[in-house]
């Protein structure tokens, strides 16, 4: 697999590190709210789905920056990579 | 508590497989063995369905028939019995785990694997050459003395290895002290093993089907009939099937078939997992040996072949194939253990989907709507498993309620806060 990180460009597979489901991490409930459930199910429930999917990676190897990645969970495909986060 | 097995009953009465008879029918040409199972088709109703034809599906059609009495049962099989993970997995069979919840369950499935062959009547090659887990640091071995001292209180078997007797008992493995992660010893489970991973879906397909389980291929489940909540029957491939219970046991497609039950998010990711065999080589490793600087566990296979593998890929795949970086990882694994090993051809790897849950534990239980039942979530773990896992979903399905084995494998557990994290490793599936 290569990721064609925005910043860097093609890169190897091996540069970036996984950080999981981006709608879900992005559906983090406020810090603030108490919700037991809301919280439950954003800690341990996921859509995991197959086909597209959109993901976080970051290119640790590289220029450390966090990328939204939609790839395909059945061919590896993928679709596209933005910067993601404040300074994106 | 009751045990499977102890007196073979069923099957070895029959001895349709015995020394006697391979003489027999060598004398007629070996025209009359009866195949391993029919080729039924569908019928409109049945007490149960089990989805997935793979190892847990089937083990748990043969316990519903031999254990719990419930003989109306069909096994639906997208594809062929076999094809999955079932055929997929490195072989290895082992109880050695930490925690109350998992050590019960997993000697279970120890003690069911110990006379498996023999309730089958099929020949499971199952080989209990032990398995070594490796620690390469003092706090490791703390930790893996903790392990140790946990199964041995648990009535499971555990014994430390030193490097004098790796030496011997693995003669190819580098014990000199000049690798990167020198290795201090072992955590040994001696009645640990590997069996022979078609034969276990051979073995209980044959053993399910002779007590008039349907199993049927080439069936795939499109959708769920429902009746308010309550699962009545699944739509197929071959049309629609009533049943009075459901069963959902197709691992890494967990998430894709309770879809189609309106179940939209659960704790499991799908993952790759790869594995890999060598060619065959003269009989140089007889036992399970694991890596602790890493993550890696090789045996050798009765034909000679190197058997191994490593780590997940780690980011969600339905691809049953992965990438580069994991198969450079494994291999460096691989000739830090055993240097002489780099002189060896790889033939094949492969990958499988997991079903990575949130705590690294499995899922046994009721629902979550009436009528279905869920079997899943077995990250690395599924083939051990196999025996145990159709027993107590078998007792679920049967008595509509878990038996003390499966008790804690709720799939509620993540909202209680009753998780069973062997790793300590949180919610990062594929960090498990």
């Amino acid at each position: 697999m290569i990721i064609a990180c925005p910043f860097c460009g093609p890169r190897d597979l091996s540069e970036f590190t996984y950080c999981g489901d981006a709608d879900n991490l992005a559906a983090r409930p406020d810090p603030a709210a108490t919700d037991q459930a809301a919280w439950n199910a954003y800690v341990y429930d996921r859509t995991n789905p197959a086909g597209e999917h959109a993901e976080i990676w970051q290119h640790s190897g590289g220029c450390r920056k966090f990328l939204r990645v939609v790839r395909s969970t059945v061919t590896h495909e993928i679709e596209s990579a933005e910067m993601v986060g404040p300074k994106a | 508590m009751q045990i499977a097995g102890g007196v073979p009953k069923g099957l070895s009465s029959m001895a349709e497989y015995s020394a006697l008879s391979i003489v027999k029918n060598a004398l007629t040409g070996n025209r009359d063995w009866k195949p391993a199972w029919r080729k039924p088709e569908p019928k409109p109703a049945y007490d149960v369905i089990i989805i997935g034809g793979g190892g847990h599906g089937l083990s748990t059609a043969y316990y519903l028939a031999s254990e719990f009495g419930v003989r109306n049962v069909a096994v639906l099989e997208k594809g062929w019995v076999g094809s999955g993970n079932i055929g997929r997995n490195t072989t290895i069979v082992r109880s050695n785990y930490l925690l109350p919840g998992n050590t019960p369950f997993y000697e279970h499935s120890m003690k069911l694997w110990e006379n498996l062959s023999h309730e089958l009547n099929y020949n499971v090659m199952f080989s209990q050459r032990g398995i070594i887990n490796l620690f390469h640091t003092p706090a490791q071995e703390d930790d893996h003395a903790r392990r140790g001292n946990a199964m041995i209180l648990q009535g499971v078997d555990a014994r430390f290895v030193r490097p004098p007797e790796l030496k011997r008992r693995v003669p190819a493995l580098n014990v000199s002290g000049s690798s990167r992660f020198p290795i201090l010893g072992g955590l040994e489970q001696p009645r640990a093993g590997t069996a022979r991973h078609d034969a276990v879906a051979w073995g209980y397909a044959r053993g399910a089907d002779r007590r008039g389980v349907d199993i049927i291929e080439n069936c795939e489940v499109t959708g769920f009939v429902r009746e308010g909540d309550q699962v009545t029957g699944v739509e197929t491939s071959r049309g629609r099937i009533h049943a009075r219970k459901v069963a959902v046991a197709v691992a890494g497609s967990t998430s894709r078939v309770m879809a189609m039950a309106g179940i939209e998010r659960l704790p499991i990711e799908s993952h790759v997992l790869q594995a890999f065999v060598t060619e065959s080589v003269k009989p140089c490793l007889d036992t399970v040996v694991t890596y602790g600087g890493g993550h890696l566990y090789i045996s050798q296979s009765d034909k000679g072949s190197l058997v191994f593998g490593g780590d997940i890929d780690g980011y969600n795949s339905y691809a049953q194939r992965g990438n580069l970086p994991i198969v450079e990882d494994v291999m460096s694994e691989v000739l830090e253990l055993f240097p002489a090993f780099a002189k060896l051809r790889l033939l094949r790897s492969w990958g499988g989907i997991m079903d990575m849950s949130m705590d690294g534990s499995p899922i046994i239980t009721r629902g979550p709507l009436p009528g279905l039942y869920l079997n899943a979530g077995w990250c690395y773990g599924g083939f051990k498993a196999t025996p145990a896992s159709g027993w107590c979903f078998a007792h679920t399905i049967a008595r509509d309620e878990p038996h003390p084995f499966n008790a804690p494998f709720t799939l509620d557990r993540f909202h209680r806060g009753t998780v069973i994290d062997e790793k300590g490793q949180g919610a990062t599936p594929w960090k498990h």
